[in-house]
């Protein structure tokens, strides 16, 4: 039974993850053909060990060596990662206030803020970001209400810029970054607060010294969900972000629909896996050893 | 006995279905209704604004599509991946009604026309807002030329009134070699690289790359100038009268040369109702429903038996219905193989991003 139990969790990956990954893996070390599916070699299985050698031996790296040749695909890895980790950073900066403040509401104000937190769940996501056209564009809210109290004199462009997508990946993210961090903060334990107050500490001192340090598990699953979507974004820069808006999401896109490459397009995806996956592997080891280290 | 056997065929006739995958804003939704009524047959209708988009559905195949409408030159590549099937004469009994002047052209995409029928044909030109235009570039702007785009002196005044591309590489780079003097149809690399220079000088003063919101733009007000296929603009132009809003749209097939270009109904090799799709094919064929259609979206068909219906604005327009000495201007285009297709693409996404 037990073994059962462990066996769940291995069955979802190899399922949800590793047969995709080898599928996409496959088709990125193929080539591009004018046919249905658009790639070759094609997998048949009927003509046993011998058809799959054969199709063994024409897979190759080309596309990978493809993407060194053009500095579209590192620019737009760079790119992402900058837009993916400043946005991470931004959710943080209202998130952490935000789960704070729940933490510390009258317990019986808790559920309804959660709920509040939740509701925009319950309209979809696109039309979540098309609103945002509304508020951003130069004829929208934001520019009316700033032209109305003085702030401007003249519209400012933010819709088809960068800052468009930094405000919409935030905004659709936050309750990624402020459930985890209130989990976390709901549970810590008051006492020890008191405890840093009689041993001297001013309230901001026990709070850098206590609820920070405490809240690091949360704080770190809420980066974890927002920089990884973000990351991979396409909806988000391709309604809010200029033309020039470069991020890997809206390339792969590109390469799947207009080049209608698939094998680039599983390279473009392989690598992008890659750059996710091996840092947030090793930072798990690293906080294995931590923990480790300090039992 | 009788009465149950009815009712059965009227459930299975109730449950049959035919899937539409075509261009938006391209048919009067009045004659879908019309279709479902004649033949009792449930019309799903889905539409999309890119080839590309609906080259990807058909190559990766079981796109569940009975119908769709690529144009001629992604339609040739299509039947060479072998994602169509041939279609059966013997149900199209209205298959007289075409035209041999537009089946002769289409030919050179498909052979004997053999998998495709001709459903509207038109150019790649230029949408313009008159009034605006000559407020910014004078009386004399040359609204009838590429230059008016492609020349960065002009796009440079054009851009704060807005101007719209379409998000078509295919269509936009023949385009640019045409203004270059160059062969639109070029599969030469280094002749395509020739329009980089041209189209990078103008992309900052392009307010969007995209291919179906230029028609409420134009009509709006909202741009002054797109790059766009004449039935479009042409809508743009009504639904601008219709909003009485001051704007008046007209569209010109550039001087340079226009890219001429053939929309084509065709159905999937692995459709799963071919025998409704060949009704809906009939049904389109049907000469006062393929007049009903050319009316409602300004848009020449391939139908000569259409011609005696349809309304003298549609027929009797020369940027719908080219006279000998425009269609003499018209230029046509072959697909492009995979080497070069990157070429462009790549070229493309330098355009869009600047990268």
């Amino acid at each position: 039974m037990r073994r059962l139990l462990i066996a769940i969790p291995y069955i979802w990956l190899l399922l949800l993850f590793l047969v995709p990954f080898g599928i996409v893996l496959k088709i990125s070390l193929s080539d591009y053909a004018l046919s249905i599916p658009p790639y070759t070699p094609q997998l048949d299985l009927s003509t046993g060990w011998q058809g799959f050698a054969e199709f063994w031996s024409q897979l190759d790296m080309e596309n990978y060596w493809f993407l060194t040749d053009d500095d579209l695909y590192w620019k737009a890895y760079l790119s992402s990662l900058q837009i993916a980790a400043l946005s991470t950073f931004f959710t943080l900066l209202v998130g952490f206030p935000i789960a704070y403040g729940m933490a510390n509401a009258p317990e019986h104000w808790r559920p309804t803020l959660m709920l509040l937190i939740i509701l925009p769940f319950w309209t979809s996501f696109l039309i979540r970001v098309y609103a945002w056209i509304g508020i951003l564009s130069n004829e929208g809210f934001l520019n009316q209400f700033l032209l109305a109290i003085g702030l401007i004199s003249a519209p400012i462009k933010i819709l088809n810029t960068d800052i468009a997508v930094y405000i919409g990946i935030t905004y659709t993210y936050l309750p990624f970054m402020v459930l985890p961090i209130y989990a976390t903060l709901e549970k810590l334990d008051g006492s020890l607060l008191e405890a840093a107050e009689d041993l001297g500490c001013t309230r901001l001192q026990a709070f850098w010294a206590v609820t920070v340090p405490l809240s690091k598990p949360g704080v770190i699953a809420g980066c974890f969900l927002v920089f990884i979507p973000a990351l991979g974004e396409f909806v988000i820069p391709s309604l809010l972000g200029g033309s020039d808006t470069l991020m890997i999401g809206k390339v792969l896109w590109e390469e799947f629909f207009s080049n209608r490459d698939w094998p680039v397009a599983s390279a473009v995806a392989i690598i992008l896996l890659l750059i996710l996956v091996i840092p947030i592997i090793l930072f798990q080891r690293n906080e294995q050893k931590q923990r480790e280290a300090g039992n | 006995m009788s009465a149950l056997a009815l009712g059965l065929a009227a459930t299975t006739a109730f449950a049959e279905e035919v899937r539409v995958y075509n261009w938006s804003d391209y048919i009067d939704e009045a004659l879908l209704e019309k279709f479902e009524a004649e033949t009792g047959i449930d019309l799903i209708y889905d539409v999309f604004d890119s080839n590309e988009v609906l080259e990807t559905k058909m190559l990766a195949g079981s796109s569940g599509y009975d119908v769709v409408v690529p144009s001629g030159t992604f339609l040739q590549r299509q039947i060479a991946a072998g994602a169509f099937q041939p279609l059966d004469q013997g149900q199209l009994s209205n298959s007289g009604n075409l035209w041999d002047v537009i089946a002769d052209r289409t030919a050179q995409y498909d052979p004997g026309n053999a998998y495709s029928i001709n459903y509207m044909w038109g150019t790649t030109g230029l949408g313009v807002n008159v009034g605006k235009v000559q407020e910014i570039l004078g009386e004399d702007a040359p609204v009838g030329s590429l230059a008016l785009v492609f020349e960065p002196e002009n796009m440079e005044k054009l851009a704060e009134c807005g101007v719209h591309f379409l998000d078509a590489p295919s269509e936009i780079i023949p385009a640019a070699l045409a203004y270059l003097g160059e062969n639109p149809d070029s599969q030469d690399p280094d002749v395509i690289a020739k329009a980089e220079p041209l189209l990078m000088a103008v992309r900052p003063y392009v307010t969007k790359f995209h291919s179906s919101e230029y028609i409420n733009a134009l009509a709006n007000g909202d741009i002054c100038v797109a790059i766009g296929w004449s039935g479009d603009v042409l809508q743009a132009r009504d639904r601008a009268w219709e909003a009485e809003n001051g704007v008046e749209i007209a569209y010109n097939a550039p001087s340079e040369g226009a890219l001429m270009w053939f929309d084509q109904m065709a159905i999937p090799a692995d459709a799963p109702n071919p025998e409704a799709a060949h009704k809906f094919l009939n049904f389109i064929m049907d000469a006062n429903n393929m007049a009903d259609a050319s009316n409602y979206v300004y848009y020449a068909n391939g139908n000569l038996a259409s011609q005696e219906f349809l309304i003298e604005d549609v027929i009797g327009d020369t940027a719908i219905y080219p006279d000998e000495a425009t269609l003499e201007n018209l230029y046509t285009t072959t697909p492009y193989g995979p080497r070069v297709q990157r070429t462009v693409t790549r070229l493309w996404t330098k355009i869009k991003s600047g990268t």
